[in-house]
């Protein structure tokens, strides 16, 4: 067999290869294609059909995964489906000026999620609604930004989990350098070492700062785990418009283990990022993970996916459905029963009617809120600025305008 | 680890004799004494102590995890001093020359200047940018370029420049303390001008840093400079007074915020004002003082703002840069026109 490598560059001399036709670019990248599939280089721990892999490398990395833990990863798994079903509805419905869909990636973000510890910090793109659960932030405190009443509510800090970040790729090196804070303060190198994971997407691997976090995390060793959600689809542009070479593969250049799991699958992506974690925290980071997993729902609620992907992708993808291959898992084995099921369903549709309740009563924000927080010192330019403005709108209500 | 630190600054003598390079890398040196969170990331800032040589022996004495040699990327040396602030650090990067500084901007105006307004106030950013600007050192392009204003434009950002070796050693260390991020513009061809060096008092600083200052009182017409262009604006001036002309200068020190408090002040005493920058005149900081100065002195006014500047050409090659760049001449021969309005 040939190697993509083989048919860019040929082996010299008389032989077949250096005679061959060479293949023209769409062929290459179409071979290369063909290597995305997942097949062999693909982690996976449970198959779509709920049989569970064993695994040499990973097995011990979730040997703690009772059923009533698994149970627990399907319960997030569902929440978050339901929630992110529901803020997409009330956008539909003028509700929220805009969603940003997770559906068909709820594995990939609570396995890596549950995998961090509490001393841990994640840095978010903006489509990381699973990862914020998973880190105790409330689903309500998302919606602020997409009602748009204000740009994130969460504490940071206190989650462990940094504002979304909405320009492609700037948070890749923020993160870097949060992890060589962790490293430079000596907080790595044991067990209760800290790191630091980041999420970005396919579509964010072609950004310079992903490449420069890259570098830096390479270079000064730190604990970071660069987590690839390759969702296929960077809005319209499919992952071959990013790379030739699969994603993961990537990190070999930069000097640091990449490795590829099933997005799809919340127990390979559990086990996987605590390894990588693990790593991390002991002082041999950086990893790159490269999530293999499909975005569902269209890009945001104003995109429209059926101008540019065919629906027999999609029902190719429904078939390795991150939830649907655990409830089968759970009720083939005996772990959990019919009825069990119905209460989990009941409380999704609990956690989704509290969110909509919620969302529907978010108050406006008042227009002071204009100009606070611009600068962390007291700024008499904007404080001028608020009072002129505010007294310009008292005019309006003197004089019974408003 | 580091070695214990020897301190450069001598505290039986109160004042030294410095240039303004030199003020610099002991206000850099003093803020890195009294706070270990400091740290400093750029290009050849270790061993070499920087092309300028500003960082000069830092470290060597704070040692390898406080002064990072970075790789050679702009928007990675603002984008992981950001994560560092956001995990308490209070990084200082330098960007080797201005021309320089537009891979990181993304990174500057995206994250650095607008974390602390998303979180309503929860992210401190408390990063310093050294940038070297402005031109009149014979170089090739990219190297001489003045961008302060595409800086003081982004809300979140402050904009500083300092103009003599007190203002120098004071300035960088105020920067450092605010919990803002600050863009420090430093006046690169003044670095070692020995014209400059004078005493500085290194236990009294000089006044807030976003103030601005007269530094020569006149009442014919007021002169706004800042960084490079205050040594043009003073030397004006001398030249000026021999021919019984009075000129007033303001060293404008703070970009953004702008105090201008000083300069309506002047303005309502002269009734003249010249505002002079190497930086192209449209759209800039001097554009902005004009707006202000018509709207807050109106009726003292005897003649339109007048401006000497850089033209709204790129920085040319440099041995043009003398027809670019408003020297002594160009600034009282903008004098002239606005005292013969």
């Amino acid at each position: 067999m040939s190697s993509p490598e083989q048919w860019t560059r040929p082996e010299p001399g008389e032989g077949p290869a250096a005679q061959a036709a060479q293949p023209s670019r769409e062929q290459v990248i179409a071979g290369l294609r063909n290597t995305d599939a997942g097949g062999a280089e693909v982690t996976q721990l449970l198959t779509p059909e709920g049989e569970r892999i064993a695994s040499p490398q990973f097995d011990r990395y979730i040997s703690d995964i009772d059923p009533e833990a698994l149970r627990g990863l399907y319960r997030d798994m569902v929440l978050v489906r339901r929630a992110d079903r529901e803020a997409n509805a009330m956008q539909r419905q003028g509700q929220l000026g805009i969603w940003v869909p997770l559906l068909g990636q709820e594995a990939a973000q609570v396995g890596s999620g549950r995998a961090l510890q509490p001393q841990d910090m994640a840095f978010p793109s903006y489509r990381e609604h699973g990862v914020a659960y998973t880190r105790g932030v409330d689903f309500k405190e998302l919606l602020g930004i997409f009602r748009c009443t204000d740009h994130g509510g969460w504490d940071f800090q206190a989650h462990g989990f940094h504002p979304y970040t909405i320009v492609i790729g700037n948070q890749v090196l923020n993160a870097a350098g949060y992890a060589m804070g962790q490293k430079f303060e000596g907080k790595v190198g044991d067990d209760d070492g800290e790191a630091t994971i980041v999420y970005f997407g396919d579509g964010a691997t072609s950004q310079g700062d992903v490449h420069e976090g890259f570098v830096w995390a390479a270079v000064y060793d730190a604990p970071l785990v660069f987590f690839c959600q390759n969702n296929q689809w960077a809005i319209s542009e499919p992952t071959e418009r990013q790379s030739r070479l699969p994603l993961y593969q990537r990190a070999r250049g930069y000097g640091f283990p990449g490795i590829r799991v099933d997005g799809n699958d919340v127990l390979a992506c559990l086990a996987v990022t605590r390894w990588a974690l693990e790593e991390c925290r002991h002082g041999n980071g950086p990893v790159l993970i490269e999530a293999f997993t499909y975005r569902m729902d269209a890009h945001t609620t104003t995109d429209d996916p059926t101008r540019y992907r065919l629906s027999d992708e999609l029902e190719v993808w429904k078939h390795k459905d991150p939830i649907e291959r655990v409830r089968v898992h759970l009720a083939r084995n005996g772990y959990a029963d019919q009825a069990w099921f119905d209460r989990i369903e009941a409380e999704a549709d609990e956690f989704a009617a509290d969110l909509r309740e919620f969302c529907f009563n978010m108050p406006e924000p008042p227009p002071d809120r204009v100009f606070a927080n611009v600068y962390a010192e007291p700024s008499p330019v904007l404080d001028g600025q608020r009072d002129e403005y505010l007294s310009y709108l008292a005019g309006f209500v003197e004089a019974g305008e408003r | 680890m580091a070695a214990p630190v020897q301190s450069r600054v001598d505290a039986a003598t109160p004042t030294q004799k410095l240039t303004i390079g030199k003020a610099l890398n002991l206000g850099l040196r003093a803020a890195m004494e009294a706070d270990d969170k400091v740290i400093i990331l750029g290009e050849d800032v270790g061993k070499l102590g920087g092309v300028f040589r500003i960082t000069d022996g830092l470290q060597k004495d704070f040692g390898e995890q406080r002064v990072l040699d970075t790789p050679l990327a702009e928007s990675g040396i603002i984008g992981t001093a950001v994560g560092l602030a956001v995990r308490g650090f209070r990084p200082v990067c330098e960007i080797q020359f201005e021309g320089f500084i537009f891979p990181g901007f993304d990174q500057i105006s995206s994250q650095l200047a607008k974390l602390h307004y998303r979180t309503q106030g929860r992210v401190k950013v408390p990063v310093v940018v050294r940038v070297p600007f402005g031109g009149g050192i014979g170089a090739v392009e990219h190297h001489s370029e003045s961008p302060e204003s595409l800086f003081a434009h982004i809300p979140g950002l402050k904009v500083v420049s300092c103009a003599n070796p007190a203002d120098a050693y004071w300035m960088i260390q105020q920067a450092i303390a605010c919990d803002d991020p600050v863009l420090f513009f430093e006046p690169k061809r003044l670095y070692h001008n020995g014209q400059l060096k004078s005493e500085v008092d290194t236990t009294t600083p000089g006044g807030p840093l976003f103030a601005s200052r007269v530094v020569r009182r006149g009442t014919d017409c007021t002169v706004v400079a800042y960084g490079p262009s205050v040594k043009v604006a003073l030397d004006a001036a001398a030249a000026a007074a021999e021919e019984g002309r009075s000129l007033e200068v303001i060293d404008l020190r703070t970009l953004s915020p702008l105090d201008l408090g000083p300069v309506f002040e002047s303005v309502r005493r002269t009734g003249r004002l010249v505002a002079v920058s190497e930086a192209s005149s449209e759209s800039s900081i001097t554009s902005e003082i004009a707006a202000r100065v018509q709207q807050e002195c109106f009726y003292s006014l005897e003649a339109p703002v007048l401006r000497a500047t850089g033209f709204d050409t790129p920085y040319p090659p440099s041995k043009l840069e003398e027809h670019f760049l408003p020297d002594l001449d160009r600034v009282l021969h903008t004098v002239d026109r606005a005292m013969g309005w």
